[in-house]
């Protein structure tokens, strides 16, 4: 079975596919989750909130982006970027945005609706009292906010957050659909190239795999560690 | 900005002869359900059995069945796809490799993606089946083996009946997840409902008319699951038995 097996074609093009690939993959994972996060906390507070006109464009947005596939919305953003570039600075044209800048936008925008659920389900399991401690304390909602609920809402809901970006994280080589070069995308790259799809894409296989078996053994791990017993 | 909105563009003929681009888009959706049936069909066999051998006392199968989940998990499903389309036939003894590359057009990227999100997601379901048979009280157990019933009796009368209607709920977004996940197959060239709004865009450069019918359709589609599944849910509760809202989980 494995006879036919050329193990030198990963050796020889690891270097491009860690440098070129892995480094995409991995600035897009960072980016999409930092910024998927800070949005998806707006998301989150907002859904909360007792304000018709915050709580139902939240809503309508987070289950807009939840019963949509990703490679639509990837297509989606790709195409409607450049024209909301162009709204934003009123500009006649589309603005031209990079394959990279699209993607990381794309991420964060969808992502942002998974964590604002699990962000709201964090803020939910912060007991009312601390809420109404902080507002008899004389702090305003922001305040209460930074100081007091996202604190906690944050720690109750760190491994959630993490094994979300760790799918994130799978879900990037989704970029393939623009022909980027990802981690994935390189590795096509080079099988379609070589002739090596075999090797090559059991080489992608593994190599996810354990990034992403230890990045969630870590997750459980400190996830026994942090929990808070009540 | 000048962007020619022409909504009409649906009912215009499609450049292949097959009638209309909106029947492009019917087409896909056709697709698009019948991938993620059959692959549902696998998931839920496959899940709730692997799920519910992870609950057994025999350690060796509980580690097998752990492994299974860890491995269906943990590499990128836009990989597994390629790996049934592009590396299962190799890999095959020869005949059998060469009759998976032969099929014709639909059917030779429609099993691959049928049987990829299918063990995908049965990975998945049985996490939840475990969850659910583990949510229960230890007594269900015991006091189905105090009451004579043979370990795969206590499963079949007592146990499963319980944990598949607590488990409903998450398994309802497995399901919407598959019918997501099956725009995956466009990759390995399955023409289905994303495929087609894309296809239909490059014909007609008409982008966000494409885009927001694939668009509508999709939550059409979540909004029948939705509700058909909450009739079921309420068809088949039992009285007392108040299944908990569940812990947030991460997924897509």
């Amino acid at each position: 079975m494995f006879s036919g097996f050329d193990f030198d074609v990963i050796a020889r093009s690891a270097p491009y596919l860690f440098k070129e690939g892995m480094t995409f993959t991995l600035t897009l994972t960072a980016m999409a989750m930092t910024g998927g996060i800070f949005f998806g906390t707006l998301l989150a507070m907002m859904r909360l909130s007792s304000f018709k006109w915050l709580n139902v464009p939240a809503a309508a947005y987070v289950n807009l982006m939840r019963s949509v596939p990703l490679v639509l919305v990837i297509f989606w953003f790709y195409f409607l970027v450049p024209y909301i570039g162009a709204w934003i600075i009123g500009a006649k044209e589309p603005v031209r945005v990079g394959a990279f800048m699209s993607s990381v936008i794309t991420f964060m925008m969808f992502e942002a609706a998974y964590y604002a659920e699990i962000m709201r389900a964090g803020i939910q399991s912060v007991p009312r009292g601390q809420v109404w401690a902080g507002y008899a304390l004389g702090l305003n909602y922001w305040q209460t906010m930074a100081q007091i609920v996202l604190p906690q809402a944050f720690r109750n809901m760190l491994p959630v957050l993490l094994t979300q970006t760790i799918i994130l994280f799978q879900d990037t080589s989704l970029v393939y659909v623009l022909s980027i070069t990802d981690f994935l995308g390189a590795a096509a790259k080079i099988a379609q190239r070589d002739g090596r799809l075999i090797e090559m894409y059991l080489f992608v296989a593994v190599v996810y795999f354990i990034i992403s078996f230890s990045l969630s053994y870590g997750v459980k791990h400190l996830q026994q560690r942090i929990a808070i017993i009540r | 900005m000048n962007y020619n909105w022409n909504w009409g563009i649906f009912w215009q003929p499609a450049p292949d002869g097959s009638g209309v681009y909106f029947g492009w888009l019917v087409s896909g959706i056709e697709w698009t359900l019948l991938t993620a049936l059959l692959a549902w069909v696998i998931a839920l066999a496959l899940g709730a059995a692997i799920g519910t051998l992870r609950t057994t006392p025999a350690k060796w199968v509980v580690r097998l069945g752990d492994a299974y989940v860890e491995i269906f998990r943990n590499v990128p499903l836009l990989v597994q796809m390629f790996l049934w389309y592009f590396v299962l036939p190799e890999l095959l003894p020869k005949g059998l490799g060469d009759a998976m590359k032969q099929m014709t057009p639909p059917w030779a990227s429609f099993w691959p993606a049928v049987l990829c999100l299918g063990f995908y997601t049965s990975a998945r379901v049985a996490e939840q089946v475990r969850a659910g048979i583990q949510a229960l009280p230890r007594g269900q157990r015991m006091a189905g083996t105090a009451l004579g019933l043979t370990q795969p009796q206590a499963y079949r009368y007592v146990l499963l009946p319980q944990a598949f209607r607590i488990i409903l709920p998450p398994l309802t977004s497995e399901f919407m997840n598959i019918i997501k996940n099956s725009s995956v197959a466009l990759t390995i060239g399955l023409v289905e409902l994303t495929a087609r709004a894309r296809a239909m865009q490059e014909f007609t450069f008409q982008v966000f008319e494409a885009f927001t019918a694939a668009t509508i359709i999709y939550i059409l589609v979540t909004l029948i699951v939705v509700f058909a599944m909450r009739w079921v849910e309420k068809k088949v509760a039992v009285p007392g038995l108040i299944s908990a809202g569940g812990a947030p989980m991460a997924g897509h």
